[in-house]
């Protein structure tokens, strides 16, 4: 696995890996784990993937958006089995200046959430499991677009 | 894979609540040829137990890649069912 993990995402590792001597600013977005969900108590919670596919899939995202901006991007994703206030994902994106890198960075992240198979089941306080939709009736404005990735340009 | 004369075979593979709802990860199908996304999944929703609680337009990917109900499929293909994603 290169952009899925099962281990501990070290953000400062990621960043070192990333960055080089003629970068001049780096955007950081960390994806953690919360002890909440529509207003229920969530006691940890497990990533699955379509592994193959989820790579491959991380790997067009970060080449996508090298391609569009002028930056370098580090990626991880955990799977498996992780605690509140544990890292879930971490998108990096290094660049001579700030504007692209910020840019790059948001655009990462939103292209994960709505493309890379990876699903999250939470283990809830009352003993119970749900699996997340974030397209659910209540939610669809945040995500209104994670419906059809296949439109993502370049697909279908 | 061969298949009989005007059909195809695929590999249907299901995830999280498509899985639970029938059970199982993975079935193969054969639906006449040609065929698209939408063919798989009729095929699917309506001969296997607990498939028809699968949505009638899911987000899939053939051989990996995100795809339409339009799509054709070939035989061998491998058609994944994505329920909704919800990483980062």
């Amino acid at each position: 696995m290169v952009h899925l993990t099962r281990t501990a995402i070290n953000v400062a590792a990621l960043t070192t890996a990333t960055a080089g001597p003629a970068d001049g600013g780096i955007a950081t977005f960390i994806g953690l784990v919360r002890d909440h969900h529509d207003g229920r108590e969530v006691l940890r919670l497990e990533y699955t993937a379509f592994e193959p596919m989820a790579e491959v899939e991380a790997e067009r995202i970060v080449q996508e958006a090298e391609a569009r901006w002028p930056v370098r991007i580090g990626l991880r994703h955990r799977l498996g089995t992780l605690e509140i206030g544990d890292i879930a994902v971490a998108v990096v994106a290094v660049s001579a200046h700030r504007g692209p890198a910020f840019d790059a960075c948001r655009h990462v992240i939103e292209e994960v959430k709505r493309r890379v198979p990876i699903w999250k089941q939470e283990s809830y306080a009352d003993g119970t499991v749900g699996w997340v939709d974030p397209t659910a009736a209540g939610r669809g404005r945040e995500n209104a677009d994670r419906a059809d990735p296949a439109a993502a340009r370049g697909y279908g | 894979m061969s298949s009989p004369a005007g059909s195809l075979s695929v590999k249907l593979l299901l995830f999280a609540t498509y899985a639970e709802l029938v059970g199982r990860d993975q079935v193969l199908l054969e639906v006449p040829s040609p065929a698209t996304v939408a063919d798989v999944v009729r095929r699917f929703r309506t001969s296997w137990p607990g498939a028809d609680r699968v949505p009638d337009r899911p987000m899939a990917a053939v051989n990996r890649v995100h795809a339409r109900p339009e799509t054709p499929v070939a035989d061998g293909d491998e058609v994944a069912l994505l329920p909704p994603l919800a990483g980062g």
